[in-house]
């Protein structure tokens, strides 16, 4: 593979960049459509640490699937990567996705970069078993033995709590929705990639058996050591299974941070105005309180930030210029010029509400 | 003590014919009173949606009786039929299917305006629909009258179905999944509309979803009817249900279900199934619909018989051989 | 949201005829956004305006001149001349009226009968349902051409409109299974069942509903009826099983054939003219229904 020539990117991130296998740096898309381009991926940036699972959340249009695509480089046609890095990072060694040719990209897309779609039943051929399918994916990037790769598939496929041996003969209209989810994981796995994408991957299933791979996936992610970018647009997910949490608006990342940083101390109007619109399903009754207006139109975006004509927060400022990403607190990024502001709001109406349970959700120590 | 409006009297309804026959609804009894809230809750195949159609008098049932104000409706003359017809609508769950893609709003609320009407001519019909616009917030009215339904975004949309449903005031809304489309930020101020209809105008609510945590919210002085695989397992009043639910399914379901609260979620506790796999409504499993999965599973009991839902006391009922 | 206010009450005329100038101005707009198709709608009025004002300009030529027998292309016979010397140009102008008048009649009855028994059949359902699409099989597996020829036997076709009457009847199947499987797509829909619980009515639902949102699908099964019109049309008259009692082009090709084309090469003007005129014809109706599509599709007309 390619190597990129050294230049510093990890402004934001202490420690080694060898514990950053992925990094997006002001990355732009944009799709052609007939009214005009549709900006999706709007200068987006973010890291992905080592053994991490990094949520990208945000709502419909937030431009975080065309931003999951473009990590392994599988956008449509329509689309176009108007500027921006991705870098990969193994061994040592700095490899930049988006100028990789086509026999390193092949290499790049599952052996070192794995992604698992929202529709799991598209995601198969349907007239291949699934050991033919398992196999083929291997032959295209790998030259192991059939007899090992056999071993391993079947070694996955139990990892993923299957009967393997009834599992790999099957075709895929014979398994259930929750298991042909569970056998995309495990050909994910096949080649041992570093990281994993999961693009809305409980959303087709019912509660019990989301609960489940979620499980698995925990259980996974602690044997196997990959990192994992999940992709979703319920909060609630990530604050089940992430270690920090990436709010989009607008195509951009617009706050990063620790989960607990991100729920309990939000820093973004946005990820604010989220957490108060989802009610919890224990506890007593929460009042919710909904963002005004509609989300944006993504050829005719406002100016300045684009969350302003929603905002509460929103000055003049807001309306001529579109704040950057920048550490507010360790670890802890927000594009938005009024954090503090946010951030103090947020804190008052806690203490008043429940002192108690601020110490208890963020414990100061 | 508020009348009953609507009483699904044993209900059941099959699809298709032969091997191929599906029972989607079987033997469901549901009374909702006027100005009430039911939230209906189950996952994706269980019945909810055509237990609602039911309710809408939008699908005849196969067996049981559907009772309006204690009138059976399918024994009803036409006229009444109609009179029933108009007092319940419904708003489905696609905004993007639900509107006439080559309609106005203006055109999509004026037809059922001049049809029965209750307007008497176009100028009327404008300030009559622009009146709508105002109920569902869609202000001001001038901006949306003359709009075609892909110039609206989803939340938009589904304010003019909700618009189009208060037409003809109804007494009885059937809101399938109305908000599950719509993104969670602007979800909450459509709820909020929702339930200002019933303070209101004393509109009764039946709420589909999917959603634990919606029906929580949205039926919290109210009642909730969870469902599994074509059957009622348990009914009670909202916060009993959440705090301390009976039936097995309902049980797990609680503990499954991921919160938007990393302390919260990950201090759940674990109920682990005996199986993770939903039955198939074409292959429904003997007895209790859910005892494959059960972890209260006794065996030559629960998978012999089906239970009955029974009432347990506080305006509870539950399906379950375990608990009664 | 707002870009421009809208009136709450009724428009005003001149707001009603502002409205209405808008409105074709926006017509025009989208048969223009497709260029194949706004060429296909520019070449069919090119051939309507052609056959119904042309004659009045354009004398038809009947005169026998011994001495312009296949004179080539000139100034003054910008498509040369035929067996007896007269000028062809002439004969393409008068000779469209007929064709056309036919193709438009022909389409707009096959489309009536395919859109009135699709929709009914796919709406009442079952036995009925049953009946049409077995009795639509049958008829689509007799083969159109002979049955044609052999009524053409019996039936004196010298009414243009009996003609396009025989011919809608005979291609009503294809059409039926089509509208029917789209009505019945499209009586699922959830705004079909809003419409069933407002009790607004069978009417309002078939051409309130559904009508509109087939009407790009209708509008190119009709310019789809129309070509196959057109050749079921000149075949007829070209085998002479319809009497030659007008110039058309069907007459035109079918004379030199039988009166040039197997005698002389010099004839290559006489019986390419008709057939050309034909052809782009065909090619026009064609090309013109991809705008139609465009033009029907309320989320392209609004102009979002």
């Amino acid at each position: 593979m390619n190597r990129r020539s050294a230049q510093p990117i990890l402004t934001w991130t202490e420690g080694p960049e060898a514990d950053v296998p992925l990094s997006v740096r002001d990355l732009w898309v944009e799709y052609r459509a007939p009214r005009g381009a549709v900006k999706a991926v709007r200068g987006a940036s973010f890291d992905l640490y080592k053994g991490e699972t990094l949520s990208l959340t945000g709502e419909s249009g937030s431009g975080k699937t065309t931003l999951a695509l473009s990590l392994i480089r599988l956008l449509p046609r329509s689309a176009n990567v108007r500027k921006g890095q991705i870098i990969y990072r193994r061994d040592g060694q700095e490899y930049d996705v988006l100028s990789l040719d086509a026999g390193d990209l092949r290499q790049f897309r599952w052996k070192e970069c794995a992604m698992v779609f929202q529709s799991a039943l598209n995601a198969f051929n349907p007239v291949l078993k699934i050991w033919d399918q398992m196999y083929d994916t291997v032959k295209a990037h790998d030259h192991s033995e059939r007899e090992e790769v056999r071993r391993r598939a079947l070694d996955l496929l139990r990892l993923v709590q299957l009967e393997p041996e009834r599992v790999i003969n099957a075709y895929p209209h014979e398994l259930s929705g929750g298991m042909r989810q569970r056998v995309l994981l495990a050909m994910s796995l096949l080649l041992n990639p570093q990281v994993i994408i999961l693009d809305e991957p409980t959303t087709a299933l019912d509660i019990l058996t989301q609960r489940t791979i979620i499980d698995l996936l925990r259980k996974l992610k602690e044997e196997l050591g990959f990192s994992m970018v999940f992709i979703s647009h319920d909060l609630s997910l990530a604050a089940e299974l992430a270690d920090r949490v990436a709010t989009m608006y607008a195509g951009r990342v617009v706050e990063v941070g620790n989960v607990y940083e991100i729920f309990y101390r939000p820093k973004h109007p946005y990820t604010l105005g989220l957490i108060k619109a989802v009610p919890t399903v224990t506890g007593g009754f929460q009042e919710l309180a909904s963002i005004s207006g509609s989300p944006p139109d993504l050829i005719n975006l406002p100016t300045g930030c684009k969350f302003h004509p929603r905002c509460l927060y929103a000055m003049e400022r807001c309306r001529e210029e579109e704040p950057e990403l920048i550490p507010a607190t360790k670890g802890h990024l927000v594009a938005c010029f009024c954090w503090e502001q946010v951030q103090a709001d947020w804190d008052r109406e806690w203490q008043q509400r429940e002192p108690e349970a601020m110490e208890v959700a963020w414990p100061r120590s | 003590m508020a009348e009953k409006l609507i009483e699904l009297d044993h209900i059941g309804r099959t699809f298709g014919q032969g091997k191929q026959k599906v029972r989607a609804v079987d033997n469901v009894s549901l009374t909702i009173k006027e100005r009430d809230i039911l939230c209906l809750v189950g996952e994706s195949g269980c019945g909810k949606t055509t237990t609602g159609r039911i309710a809408a008098g939008l699908l005849r049932p196969s067996e049981g009786r559907v009772l309006f104000q204690g009138q059976d409706v399918w024994a009803m003359e036409r006229k009444e039929f109609k009179r029933y017809r108009k007092a319940v609508q419904i708003v489905h769950q696609d905004p993007y299917a639900s509107l006439n893609p080559t309609h106005t709003v203006y055109k999509i609320l004026s037809a059922p305006l001049l049809r029965h009407n209750l307007v008497t001519n176009a100028r009327e019909a404008r300030l009559k629909c622009a009146q709508l616009l105002e109920i569902v917030d869609l202000t001001p009215p001038g901006d949306f009258l003359d709009k075609y339904p892909h110039q609206l975004s989803g939340g938009q949309r589904q304010r003019v179905s909700v618009a189009r449903a208060l037409t003809v005031n109804p007494s009885f809304i059937v809101a399938d999944e109305a908000v599950s489309m719509i993104d969670v930020s602007i979800r909450a101020s459509l709820l909020g509309m929702l339930s200002r209809l019933r303070e209101q105008f004393g509109v009764t609510f039946l709420f589909i979803t999917h959603d634990l945590a919606l029906a929580k919210h949205f039926a919290w002085e109210h009642t909730i009817a969870v469902m599994y695989v074509g059957s009622m397992v348990e009914i009670a009043p909202t916060p009993q249900l959440i705090d301390e639910p009976l039936h097995p399914y309902t049980q797990a379901l609680l503990v499954a279900i991921p919160e938007a609260d990393p302390h919260l979620t990950r201090n759940k506790p674990r109920v682990s199934l005996r199986s993770m796999d939903v039955p198939s409504l074409l292959n429904l499993p003997s007895g209790c619909r859910f005892h494959p999965r059960c972890p209260r599973f006794v065996e030559g009991l629960c998978d012999q018989q089906a239970p009955d839902l029974v009432p347990v006391g506080d305006g509870r009922y539950v399906a379950c051989h375990r608990v009664s | 949201m707002a870009q421009q206010s809208v009136s709450l009450y009724q428009r005003t005329g001149i707001e009603w005829l502002r409205d209405f100038l808008r409105g074709i101005g926006s017509f025009l707009k989208l048969i223009a956004s497709n260029r194949v198709g706004l060429l296909g709608f520019i070449m069919v009025i090119f051939f309507i305006v052609l056959s119904t004002v042309g004659p009045r300009f354009v004398p038809l030529d009947t005169k026998t001149k011994v001495t312009q027998i296949y004179v080539p292309p000139s100034r003054e016979h910008p498509l040369g001349t035929d067996h007896q010397g007269r000028d062809i140009w002439s004969q393409i102008v008068h000779g469209g009226k007929d064709i056309l008048y036919v193709a438009f009649l022909t389409g707009l009855i096959s489309t009536f009968i395919g859109v009135v028994l699709g929709s009914l059949s796919a709406i009442i359902g079952g036995g009925f349902d049953s009946l049409m699409t077995t009795l639509a099989d049958i008829w689509l597996t007799i083969p159109q051409f002979p049955l044609l020829a052999v009524l053409a036997g019996f039936i004196r076709l010298d009414s243009l409109s009996l003609l396009a009457l025989i011919l809608a009847v005979l291609s009503w199947a294809g059409l039926f299974r089509a509208v029917r499987a789209q009505v019945f797509s499209l009586k699922e829909r959830d705004y079909v069942e809003a419409a069933r619980a407002l009790d607004l009515g069978l009417r309002h639902i078939v051409f309130s509903e559904i009508l509109p949102n087939m009407m790009s699908y209708i509008a190119i099964s009709f310019t789809f009826a129309m070509t196959s019109a057109i050749y079921a049309q000149t075949s007829l008259v070209f085998l002479g099983l319809v009497p030659i009692s007008t110039s058309n082009w069907g007459v035109m090709i079918s004379l030199a054939w039988t009166r040039g084309a197997i005698f002389s090469k010099d004839s290559i003007y006489y019986i390419m003219s008709p057939i050309m005129a034909i052809a782009l014809l065909q090619l026009a109706l064609v090309w013109m229904g991809r705008s139609l599509e465009a033009v029907f599709n309320p989320r392209l007309r609004a102009g979002g």
